[in-house]
């Protein structure tokens, strides 16, 4: 789903984000990706979201290369992509309905569908009560459920999320993770950036360590064990 | 891809037709855009009312010429011929043939100004009195003032001139046309200088929208970047700024008709006085229907003009960081 082949991100500064990077992630997989602040983390992501474009190397995403993604398409190639930040990144002015709508709203998606569709996947986070409510009024972790939803409800095949426990309690974020368990359980494809080890280990999923943007050795544990 | 227990999820994307999903979303656009103009009333309405005052201006002006031309095109029919006589003619002759001139029906009245006479007024307005004073005879012919009647129309006022003009003791005719024509320049002139001016005022409200535009970017930034985010293209973030641009537009140009009017309605009482004091049925033409759908279509189009071009520069720079 998910192929790097020798990516480095060098900033204007000249210091690098990622050095060499070579990783692949299965379809249908959930893997983490691990590391402290600054190893590389949030630029992998970033660049299979096409916020950022390799130095050098390939990234290629559900058999796309991203190199060969025109400016003009990038919005149409994020639409495959779904994604869940930190800071939930919702729009305070609306509310959660209206938020969780947006995806389908910019896919064109007719009307009395994205209301089923926006239902649908904010039963999933069991927030399903609370469609009218801002997201000011929600708790941290009711506001990452919601980022949730809006990330998958046009239905991607995968799904990247950037530290999404990252503000939340222990029994939030599992909860959360059980969350994402559930949907790679469906089939998604899942790539989660998280300092939480103890978290992910018990989960049992594949993991990778970086430090200073080189895959960190000995880091990579195998998935289910 | 089935992700979830809810069969609705299950369902592949159905979209209805592009062309009916494109209407709803600028339905739905527009709307929101209106609705975000009605939040903030007092600052909205300060701009529409910049713009109208902007757009009346140019307007009202151009009204004005167009009366005075209407009004001055009544005066052409109106016209005095001097025509002046041969040199052999004495007074009494000339005299009378005015008076023989006044019996007919095409003429209101025939004004004899002597040879005498045009040369005393010549003495008094040109300062030559002295110079004047050594000829040995008096240059200046007599002449007839002619005023056509009222009832005349181009073509009579034509064999009018004509007739006067082949009289065996008919030396030249004038038409006293030239103020007309100066004053008909002078509105050439003054129209120009609207259209000048309304393209300068034209740039002031592509400046006022833009920068308006600018500031509802800035103020929306967040909400952008997380669109762009989530797979926004240039064109879906941009669409409620050239709503918004189009309303400003819409509303500024039928303020600008609203005052346009209302200056109309504040004239007609000191008109109808003017005319009365004239014995004349001078009127205001108001605008036409094309020129006051002119001034909303300008207003319209310098509102979405402003705004597309003031997203699409600033659209480009806010990218997702």
């Amino acid at each position: 789903m998910i192929l790097l082949e020798n990516v480095t991100k060098r900033f204007p500064g000249g210091q690098e984000a990622l050095s060499g990077l070579s990783l692949t992630v299965d379809k249908g997989e959930m893997m983490f990706v691990t590391g402290h602040s600054g190893a590389g983390k949030s630029t992998l992501l970033r660049l299979i979201a096409l916020i950022e474009r390799p130095s050098s190397g390939q990234v290629i995403v559900d058999g796309q290369n991203t190199r060969r993604v025109k400016r003009r398409r990038i919005p149409k190639y994020r639409r495959q992509i779904g994604m869940v930040f930190q800071d939930h990144k919702l729009l305070y002015d609306r509310p959660v309905f209206d938020n969780v709508a947006l995806p389908l709203i910019i896919a064109g998606v007719g009307h009395r569908d994205a209301g089923r569709r926006v239902r649908a996947a904010l039963d999933q986070v069991s927030l399903l009560h609370k469609e009218k409510q801002n997201p000011e009024t929600l708790s941290a972790g009711e506001q990452q459920r919601v980022g949730i939803a809006r990330a998958i409800v046009t239905r991607p095949k995968l799904l990247i999320a950037d530290e999404p426990t990252g503000n939340l309690d222990p029994d939030l974020s599992l909860e959360v993770m059980r969350i994402f368990r559930r949907f790679n359980e469906v089939g998604v494809t899942l790539l989660i950036a998280s300092h939480d080890i103890a978290l992910i280990d018990k989960l049992g999923c594949r993991r990778i360590a970086l430090e200073d943007g080189r895959l960190q050795e000995g880091g990579e544990t195998d998935e289910w064990h | 891809m089935a992700l979830t227990r809810n069969a609705d999820a299950v369902a592949p994307v159905r979209s209805s037709g592009p062309i009916s999903i494109w209407m709803a979303r600028h339905a739905s656009t527009s709307l929101a855009s209106l609705g975000r103009l009605f939040r903030h009333p007092l600052s909205s309405m300060m701009i529409v009312l910049v713009i109208a005052v902007t757009l009346a201006l140019p307007a009202a002006i151009n009204l004005v010429v167009k009366n005075a031309r209407s009004i001055s095109g009544g005066w052409d029919n109106a016209l005095d011929f001097s025509v002046f006589l041969k040199q052999e003619l004495t007074e009494s002759e000339a005299e009378a043939l005015g008076r023989l001139m006044e019996q007919r029906a095409d003429v209101d009245s025939v004004t004899f100004i002597s040879a005498s006479q045009a040369l005393g007024e010549f003495k008094e307005q040109s300062g030559f009195g002295a110079a004047l004073d050594q000829l040995p005879d008096n240059p200046l012919p007599h002449t007839l003032v002619v005023r056509p009647g009222a009832g005349n129309t181009a073509a009579s006022m034509a064999l009018l001139h004509e007739e006067l003009e082949n009289l065996p003791e008919t030396e030249y005719v004038q038409v006293d046309t030239e103020w007309v024509q100066r004053f008909h320049a002078i509105l050439d002139i003054v129209r120009q200088a609207i259209l000048i001016g309304a393209a300068l005022l034209s740039i002031a409200i592509i400046v006022i929208i833009g920068n308006t535009i600018r500031l509802d970017i800035e103020n929306r930034r967040d909400e952008i970047e997380v669109t762009k985010l989530i797979g926004a293209s240039n064109a879906f973030v941009r669409r409620p700024f050239l709503w918004t641009g189009f309303w400003y537009g819409l509303f500024g140009g039928l303020m600008a008709l609203a005052l346009v009017y209302y200056g109309l309605f504040l004239l007609q009482g000191p008109v109808a006085r003017l005319a009365g004091l004239y014995q004349s049925n001078i009127s205001i033409a108001a605008m036409s229907l094309a020129e006051a759908a002119a001034i909303v279509g300008l207003g319209v189009f310098l509102g979405l003009f402003a705004s597309w071009f003031t997203a699409a520069r600033h659209m480009r720079r806010i990218e997702p960081r």
